[in-house]
């Protein structure tokens, strides 16, 4: 039997096959960009968005290109931010750092349950019955959602509402985006006056539901001296860019819910 | 080209959609039949890929064993051959893609290389030459025509059952069959709907 045959016949196309191929990834090959490349190497890997583009490495393209500058990205921090300048050449840079907020102060002695709630453990799902199990529909039902999208350990869950320790967040949105209520935001990480919560209904209808919940008096609007509040919707707004952290109005809320971010 | 010869080849192209189906009648290419089906647009670029790839394969390893193999008497080598020449064309219409389709690229991603272990390929390209040589006037173009029918069928079966998938996904199942268990039901039921297309296409020969 002769076995040269097969092998040179299975020899020579695998060779010619090897050959088309080489010829084909120099003749189409596409130009690589090595600082985008580089950049990506220097950024955390953690895709999570919070920089505004499809992932790191949609940042890392924009960087590159010069659309993007660096220190956009929360979870790297400063140092990640130092590197990307550094590859890019384009000297220091300001990091701005951010930290999540659960805007809703309703633990189990501000708030009631409206219902006995016995189905699925999850914010989520809870949120499709009757606007949420708690009394007030905008505020934190306390089933953790949050905590389970947080990678760095930073949320917790203590007396039915959740709880965001600035130390720990870096600032990667997850548990923005997987709560039902919307209540958890951003805030610049700096000493400033913060309104703890999210309720827009009228005042009376607001303390029907909650003890320390926003009725829109607007007695912090009048008090503040850098005109950094505002009440909308029946619910008072901090602009961090002018808040100055004086502490006046936390002093006049008559229902304390605007509190000093502790940093 | 003659009447005749359209009509065998429009049946030839039909038959590998509905009653030959690769998917749901010989149970080929099942993985990625599950694990790319969860969504309509991935299971779109999936099929495409696999339909260009089906063809093109088809185009070569078909003179390849009638000139080939057959006249140095190595039909045993097939399966090997066959492998490396799809393995090679993969890898040839991947850098196609980067160079001029780089959104499909990227699109696609891992499934383009995961082609070249899909056995529906092997599969067309192998089943065509035992159709062959059952039936002499089964020549190269009515090979092309089968894989092309093949690669559509590919696709049918794939659109089917991501809107099939799309409606379990909101069913309210038992515990002990969620996930792939009553995917696997689903297949089924799909694939005796499609046997009710056996014999439709016998008439129309």
């Amino acid at each position: 039997m002769n076995i040269i045959t097969p092998i040179l016949i299975v020899g020579i196309i695998g060779l010619l096959a090897g050959v088309v191929l080489a010829v084909a990834s120099i003749l189409l090959a596409v130009p690589k960009d090595e600082t985008a490349e580089a950049l990506e190497e220097i950024l955390p890997g953690a895709n999570c968005g919070a920089c505004g583009f499809s992932g790191c490495s949609g940042y890392a393209a924009a960087m590159s290109k010069g659309e993007a500058k660096p220190g956009l990205c929360s979870p790297g921090g400063e140092e990640t931010a130092k590197k990307c300048a550094e590859l890019l050449g384009s000297g220091a840079v300001s990091m701005e750092y951010k930290t999540a907020l659960v805007h809703c102060m309703g633990s189990y002695d501000n708030t009631t349950d409206k219902m006995i709630y016995d189905g699925i453990e999850s914010c989520s799902a809870a949120a499709f019955l009757a606007g949420g199990i708690t009394s007030c529909r905008y505020g934190c039902m306390g089933m953790g959602d949050c905590v389970r999208a947080c990678e760095y350990g930073a949320v917790s869950v203590c007396n039915g509402v959740a709880k965001i320790d600035p130390q720990k967040c870096r600032g990667c949105s997850k548990c923005v985006e997987a709560c039902p209520k919307g209540m958890i935001q951003f805030v610049p990480l700096k000493k400033q006056a913060v309104v703890r919560c999210s309720n827009c209904d009228k005042g009376k209808n607001t303390m029907q539901v909650c003890k320390v919940g926003c009725i829109g008096c607007k007695k912090c609007e009048k008090t503040c001296e850098a005109g950094a509040v505002t009440v909308q919707d029946n619910l008072a707004r901090v602009d961090p860019d002018q808040c100055t952290g004086c502490g006046k109005c936390v002093e006049t809320c008559p229902r304390n819910v605007i509190t000093l971010l502790e940093i | 080209m003659d009447g005749q010869t359209v009509k065998t080849l429009v049946a030839i192209f039909l038959a590998a959609i509905l009653t030959e189906n690769y998917v749901l009648n010989k149970f080929l290419g099942i993985c990625p039949f599950l694990g790319v089906s969860k969504k309509l647009d991935t299971a779109l670029g999936m099929s495409c890929a696999v339909t260009v790839v089906m063809v093109i394969a088809t185009a070569v390893t078909w003179p390849l064993y009638t000139y080939l193999l057959v006249p140095g008497e190595l039909e045993y080598l097939q399966t090997v051959v066959f492998i490396l020449v799809i393995a090679a064309l993969v890898q040839l219409l991947e850098t196609v893609l980067r160079k001029f389709m780089p959104p499909l690229y990227n699109s696609l991603g891992i499934y383009l290389p995961l082609i070249t272990t899909n056995c529906a390929v092997l599969g067309v390209t192998m089943l065509v030459l035992e159709k062959g040589a059952a039936d002499p006037s089964f020549g190269y173009l009515q090979s092309l025509v089968n894989a092309l029918g093949s690669g559509v069928g590919f696709l049918v079966a794939m659109v089917l059952f991501a809107g099939v998938r799309e409606r379990l996904e909101e069913c309210d199942i038992p515990e002990t069959f969620r996930g792939l268990p009553i995917t696997l039901v689903a297949a089924s039921l799909v694939a005796v709907s499609f046997l009710g297309f056996g014999g439709v296409v016998d008439r129309l020969l």
